[in-house]
């Protein structure tokens, strides 16, 4: 058994905890974060975008 | 009151019923993680035969059950688009893709993290662990012929049909473990009933639920941003409040 087997059959919640849930909450906060970004660089093409038109 | 659905079928008009529904969605989902997260550790007891370790399932299962369903909504948008030309559905097929990928991706890792203790090992190439690998690849596919192709609505032609064929790999995830000799053990919920300790099925159904209202959530988000770069040069995209600030 390699020191991970050893500590993960002592410490079996933070292992699940860390491994699993944390990464799934991290990956959830990572999808907001880009959904959020994505919606803001598009907010700003589309004003330039608009404004560029009232100028001509 | 006759609701018009066909109404909501417009971008211009789900534009904005997607910006309301967004919250109805989204307080939920964190209400019920919290709530299941709860129930699922400090309720639910420990299992006679997997200790602690089980209580992955609570995240495992529900990012399984949803990166296949997500994968089907998917691709039944895309076949919508494809067939009657709409331009929403197209656009929803889009949203979805990334969501389920990920879903797909926490269903594999999680499952890697129960393996290891249980099977002794990460990955083994077992008939359920592969298909859902290859629905992985599937959605990351999708996600890539969609943003190769410049014109987007070819690249939601060529991403739908891609969306399609794969469809087959669902019900093979699905049945494979009646299918196949596999590791991987069969499902423990069944229309008959279940031997699952009711703690467990309140936490597992919980966190089910808060993954399906955050992936709505997420979708409904992420498809506001998808119409907004579609219809950019449409008049009533200038006319929104929030491109007039």
């Amino acid at each position: 058994m390699t020191g991970l087997d050893v500590w993960m059959r002592e410490n079996p919640l933070v292992y699940i905890w860390l491994g699993s849930y944390a990464v799934a909450l991290l990956i959830f906060a990572v999808e907001i974060a880009m959904v959020k970004h994505k919606r803001k660089i598009t907010l700003q093409q589309v004003r330039l975008m608009r404004n560029a038109g009232d100028e001509e | 009151m006759a609701i018009n659905w066909f109404k909501y079928a417009a971008p211009t008009t789900f534009y904005g019923l997607a910006g309301k529904l967004i919250p109805w969605f989204a307080v939920p989902a964190v209400i019920l993680f919290a709530t299941g997260l709860y129930i699922g550790f400090f309720v639910a007891p420990t299992d006679a035969q997997q200790g602690e370790f089980y209580r992955i399932m609570f995240i495992h299962v529900p990012a399984s059950i949803l990166s296949m369903f997500l994968y089907l909504v998917m691709a039944g948008y895309a076949a919508l688009g494809l067939v009657f030309n709409t331009r929403l559905s197209a656009m929803m097929a889009t949203a979805v893709a990334p969501t389920g990928a990920l879903f797909a991706f926490i269903s594999l890792w999680t499952g890697a993290l129960w393996g290891k203790p249980m099977w002794g090992a990460w990955w083994l190439w077992d008939a359920r662990l592969t298909s859902e690998l290859i629905l992985l690849f599937l959605y990351l596919g999708f996600i890539a012929l969609h943003a190769s192709i410049d014109d987007p609505r070819r690249a939601d032609r060529a991403a739908a049909l891609l969306a399609i064929v794969g469809s087959v790999n669902v019900p093979i995830i699905y049945f494979s473990v009646k299918w196949w000799n596999t590791l991987h053990q069969g499902s423990t919920i069944k229309f008959s009933g279940t031997t699952m300790h009711v703690a467990m099925q309140q936490a597992l159904f919980t966190m089910l639920a808060a993954c399906w209202l955050y992936a709505i959530a997420v979708v409904l988000a992420r498809v506001r941003s998808i119409i907004l770069e579609r219809e950019r040069n449409t008049a009533w995209i200038a006319e929104l409040a929030e491109v007039k600030q």
